[in-house]
């Protein structure tokens, strides 16, 4: 067995752009969930309108700040969207529309019929949207190497879109942590609590909903533009699998914690990685094709978010006592 | 704790509805498989043009044909030739064509245009033969849209779209058309509306357990697509996997569905109940449990589509009007057992518990009703029928896979909602509309986009009245 | 009676004194005046209010029989639930159709029957959510405390005092879930009072709670009108609506049949023929309403009859 090689690839998913896209989107969910109680399940629909606005916008050759307030305008009008008609029925609600709508999104992004603005069911070709982003790095062009993580410096899957996601992670954590800290956040908390009691307190539970709903949903647009930036956008590949993954790493780092969702990511992309690599080394191909051992890495995903969600609500930075499942 | 009602303490002369009902759940399978086996042995079942299926040593090429009205094309021939071999292939009656290859590259498609329907042209006749580059395990479509000629052939197929299967596909979109809204006559809307109620139909056999579940459980259960999907690949594997006749293959996956929705309730639901995990937490639950069955199917059974029938269907016309038998048995088999589950909620001890406990669990609870064996017999007649609905849907989409449930998942929620969470008959009248709206919002979007009409449906009507057509609103405080 | 009557007592009694004895009476210095509220639930009518005044600074029962329409009054005064029909006005100001949060803000303060302390939230929290002003509670001012740092500790040594008074400053810090039902019932009622309400609307406050607790609730209650407070509130508890309330008002099926003083409404055939249609088993002022599971058993008869329909 190559233990150097397996470690190289489990070293390379802790610092990886699609571990930051995933920490990003489950701050951003952390946000819906873990502060206000907000049944998202649609945050793979704010992850794809944001990659879509972003490259969009880019192909149309605006910049980057001005792509990036597209995406992020997108996510605003998407959230309140779905929060006027939600916001004021059942959390269950909330939970079906916003999955509902993530659908629409992707139904109507890779529909045949939209193939001259989103590409269709192809997507965007990584080259048409990159550029104007590469060439904002201050790096040097060429070749990088830290320990085991040797990547270029400005290219597609680089360090400069690793050093920016990262950057944007570390900028949502402080955000939200003093936002955790302030009447604003006690607010949400009380609202994930019981709204009713809240509400008779005077305070108007509608407006802290949507200010929740947005605000995540844009942080969820941060990370869908992470998320693309070394690849291509493939609305197939951010549909309703990446919502539920997004959710697993919330509920294993732990809701209503501001660096949960971080620690989430990180550790269920490396423990994948490490289950498939070893899998790959030490079980020969008649047995278990390459394919078989990716499903089965999912499979495990699945059964880990029922076990959590029973067993450890609170995740592994949690605190028991204030576990945030069961509310409505 | 104040307001909960402790049943041992309220000894009131309330009229017990059921002490112990008696397993009105036997007889009602018994309808179900033995309409069920009536009606499958009229499909044949014989090996015919075995459907491309791609995995990575095989690369498919297809596509559907259909007339500029938008009908399915039959015996429309077709030449591939390239990478060194050249196959001809048929249109079948559903107007779809593929053919697997073994080598990865260009392949130049011709279509006969003396096998074009009278009076039938293709819209880009610049377009034939046509060249299409395939890749191993993916599925590429060459389209050859049909209709008066337009300038540039831009009439949406101008350039051949990838199909390869992706999570979140389904097996009634992954067919390449024109994605265009088709032109509205009148018999295209009946055409389109009988469609809709077939689809209607095996969606509310679909829906009905997630609906009672709801309603006696108060879970919204993500995974019960799964159990469609459960239905659909069972029927595959006793049909092409171990030869057997689709008849007995269909009501061993009704069998074994209903086994599982049992299991699970024993295994998974019912400890987590007696723990009190909150139903917002088992929610989350069954989204685990979701991607872990769909992971597990695709595991043993690759991401391909798979046919349960292979024969091409035969073709019935009714009044100008097209249908396959396959559709037209299913709507049979859907009304037939949504009439024995209406019999069994109205009429049979059980069933009149099974919609007390929907009203009211405390109540029923107190009056008698064994709550948690109500619970288990709507899981096993749940998943019984997301089983049979599964089978059905499989027929009628000509082909399953892994993903087909988790497809429908949110049509069968918009069913059950629109209709009132809960109750069995918002269900049907639910699925109803959704299968209408799916068919007939074809004529004024894409066809690619239908499944998203039937979603915006859902977001609007809990706009408008949350309760669904049939529910009743909520009394606060 | 007892004998110690209070000074807030002695000034609201005479205000009533000459108040007519009448459903609906109109009051000297109404704070509170609702005319021709309705709400129905599918067929059934649950209030049918043609009018109805609550005097300033006093302490106002409501009660009646199970399902009579007393929450769901107190649920339509406080904007939680819609009316059919209906206007009302509170300090001259019309809060019919208003939201929940507006209500409380313009000064009309509710708690609940089923008590709603927040209980994965401490104690402090608890109390600092109830306060009104704090600029830190816009998303925006949030980012930035030194915008919000004084009020919070204001509201901080106004939490600390009103948790003092009620007996929960050692439990500041706990989990409000861990504490006793009475206990939440005190904090809920402290929370309502951050906001320092004009009036106080308790949706059964002696509900649940430990005897034990009984008399410094009731205390508290009275204190309240003493400081000049109005209060309505809904109870099952005769002995308690008797005890402290100066003005009662008796509802039966959605509607007012009684109004009057503790002492003598009880007596009117109509406040008796309501109750006899619910409980002609149960003698009004047997004790034994005081006891749990026998409230329980009714509340279970009632709800249970409730969502039959």
């Amino acid at each position: 067995m190559d233990w150097q090689q397996i470690l190289t690839n489990v070293a390379g998913e802790i610092i990886a752009p699609t571990t930051a896209a995933y920490a990003l989107a489950a701050i951003g969910l952390n946000v819906h969930f873990g502060m206000t109680g907000l049944l998202n399940f649609g945050q793979a629909g704010f992850m794809l309108l944001g990659a879509y606005g972003y490259a969009i916008a880019s192909i149309a050759g605006w910049p980057v700040w001005a792509a990036f307030l597209v995406a992020l305008a997108c996510a605003v009008v998407f959230a309140l969207i779905l929060g006027v008609p939600t916001l004021k029925l059942r959390g269950d609600y909330l939970a079906i529309v916003t999955i509902a709508a993530a659908e629409i999104i992707r139904m109507v992004g890779r529909s045949t019929s939209m193939t001259a603005v989103t590409g269709g069911n192809a997507g965007l070709a990584g080259d048409g949207f990159k550029g104007s982003f590469q060439d904002l790095s201050p790096l040097p062009d060429g070749n990088f190497a830290i320990g085991p993580w040797s990547y270029s410096t400005n290219l597609s899957n680089s360090w400069w879109v690793r050093i920016v996601g990262w950057a944007l992670v570390a900028l949502a954590c402080f955000l939200v942590w003093r936002w955790m800290n302030s009447p604003w956040g006690r607010v949400l908390k009380g609202i994930r609590e019981d709204e009713d009691a809240v509400r008779s307190l005077g305070k108007n539970v509608y407006a802290y909903k949507m200010q929740a709903l947005v605000l995540g949903g844009a942080i969820g647009a941060v990370a869908g533009i992470v998320y693309v930036l070394p690849r291509a956008v493939q609305p197939d590949s951010m549909g309703r699998p990446m919502t539920f993954y997004v959710w697993t790493i919330l509920l294993l780092g732990g809701a209503a914690t501001v660096f949960g969702p971080v620690l989430g990511s990180i550790l269920l992309w490396t423990t994948l990685m490490l289950i498939k690599t070893v899998l790959r080394d030490v079980v020969p191909t008649t047995v278990l094709r390459t394919e078989q051992i990716e499903m089965l890495g999912w499979v495990l995903v699945g059964v880990t978010l029922m076990l959590l969600v029973i067993f450890r609500p609170q995740g592994i930075l949690g605190d028991r006592k204030e576990l945030a499942i069961d509310v409505r | 704790m104040r307001r909960a009602a402790s049943p041992d303490r309220i000894t009131s002369s309330r009229t017990r509805i059921a002490h112990r009902s008696r397993r009105a759940l036997v007889p009602l399978l018994t309808v179900l498989l033995s309409v069920l086996a009536a009606l499958l042995a009229a499909i044949p079942a014989q090996a015919a043009a075995v459907p491309c299926a791609a995995d990575p040593a095989t690369g498919c090429i297809g596509g559907t044909i259909r007339t500029s009205a938008g009908e399915p094309a039959p015996g429309i021939g077709l030449t591939i030739t390239g990478q060194g071999e050249s196959l001809a292939v048929v249109t079948g009656v559903d107007g779809r064509w593929s053919t697997p290859v073994t080598a990865a590259g260009d392949y130049e498609v011709a279509l006969d245009e003396a096998t074009l329907p009278t009076g039938e042209t293709l819209r880009d006749p610049a377009a034939n033969p046509r060249t299409v580059t395939v890749r191993l395990g993916a599925s590429v479509g060459a389209l050859f849209p049909l209709g008066a000629p337009t300038a540039g052939g831009s009439g949406g197929g101008g350039d051949p779209s990838t199909a390869t299967p992706e999570p979140g596909t389904d097996p009634a979109v992954t067919t390449p058309d024109s994605g265009k809204p088709s032109s509205i006559t009148a018999q295209r809307v009946a055409q389109q509306t009988v469609n809709g109620i077939v689809f209607g139909l095996l969606l509310a056999l679909a829906s009905v357990g997630l609906s009672l579940i709801y309603g006696t459980t108060g879970l919204s259960n993500f995974a019960h697509g799964e159990q469609v999907t459960l239905g659909a690949l069972l029927a595959y594997v006793g049909c092409q996997l171990l030869d057997l006749p689709l008849l007995v293959s269909g009501i061993v996956a009704v069998l074994l569905g209903a086994a599982s929705g049992w299991l699970q309730d024993a295994g998974i639901w019912h400890p987590l109940r007696r723990r009190r995990v909150g139903t917002t937490q088992q929610m989350i639950v069954t989204i685990g449990l979701s991607m872990a069955l769909q992971y597990t199917y695709q595991f043993f059974l690759g991401g391909s589509p798979l046919r349960i029938v292979t024969a091409n269907p035969k073709p019935v016309r009714i009044g100008g009007m097209l249908f396959t038998q396959q559709s037209l048995t299913s709507a049979g088999i859907a009304i037939i057992a949504i009439g024995a589950v209406a019999f069994f909620l109205v009429r049979t001890r059980t069933g009149r518990a099974t919609r007390a406990v929907s009203d009211n669990p405390a109540l029923a609870a107190a009056s008698g009703i064994t709550v948690e064996r109500i619970v288990r017999i709507v899981w096993t007649l749940g998943a019984g029928l997301a089983a049979l609905g599964g089978v059905l849907l499989g027929l009628y989409f000509n082909a399953t896979n892994w993903n087909m449930g988790g497809a429908i998942l949110l049509l069968m929620f918009a069913a059950v909602t629109l209709g009132g969470l809960g109750t069995a008959w918002g269900a049907l009248v639910g699925s109803l509309v959704i299968g209408l709206v799916v068919e007939l919002s074809t004529f004024v979007i894409p066809s690619d986009m239908r499944y998203a009409g039937a979603l915006v449906i859902l977001i609007l009507v809990l706009l408008v009245r949350p309760q669904g057509i049939l529910g009743r609103a909520e009394r606060i405080g | 009676m007892s004998a110690d009557t209070p000074p807030g007592r002695a000034a609201a009694r005479p205000a009533l004194a000459d108040v007519e004895r009448v459903p609906g009476s109109a009051k000297p210095d109404p704070i509170l005046s609702a005319q021709d509220v309705t709400r129905t639930f599918g067929g059934m009518t649950a209030v049918d209010v043609d009018r109805l005044e609550v005097q300033r600074g006093a302490i106002t029962a409501l009660i009646g029989p199970n399902g009579a329409g007393k929450t769901t009054l107190f649920n339509l005064l406080t904007g939680f639930d819609r009316p059919d029909t209906g206007s009302w006005s509170f300090e001259g100001r019309s809060l019919a159709r208003v939201p929940a949060a507006k209500v409380a803000q313009a000064g009309m303060v509710r708690t609940f029957q089923l008590t709603k302390a927040l209980s994965r939230m401490t104690v402090l929290e608890n109390m600092r959510l109830g306060a009104t002003d704090q600029s830190g509670e816009n998303l925006f001012i949030a980012l930035a405390p030194a915008l919000w740092r004084r009020r919070e500790a204001q509201i901080t040594e106004q939490a600390l005092e009103l948790l003092e008074r009620f007996r929960l400053l050692e439990k500041k810090n706990d989990f409000a879930g861990s504490l006793s039902g009475g206990q939440r019932k005190l904090l809920e009622r402290a929370g309502a009072l951050m906001s320092k309400p004009t009036m106080v609307m308790l949706d059964e406050p002696m509900a649940g709670v430990n005897p034990a607790l009984t008399q410094s609730l009731l205390g508290h209650i009275q204190a309240l009108r003493d400081e000049g407070t109005t209060v309505l509130f809904v109870e099952h508890d005769m002995h308690m609506v008797r005890h402290i309330s100066d003005w009662v008002v008796v509802m039966a099926e959605g509607r007012i049949v009684a109004e009057g003083p503790p002492e003598s409404v009880m007596r009117e055939q109509a406040v008796i023929d309501a109750y006899l249609g619910a409980h002609h088993d149960t003698d009004l002022g047997d004790d034994r309403l005081l006891e749990d599971d026998v409230t329980e058993q009714l509340e279970a008869e009632a709800q249970a009859e409730e969502e039959q329909r």
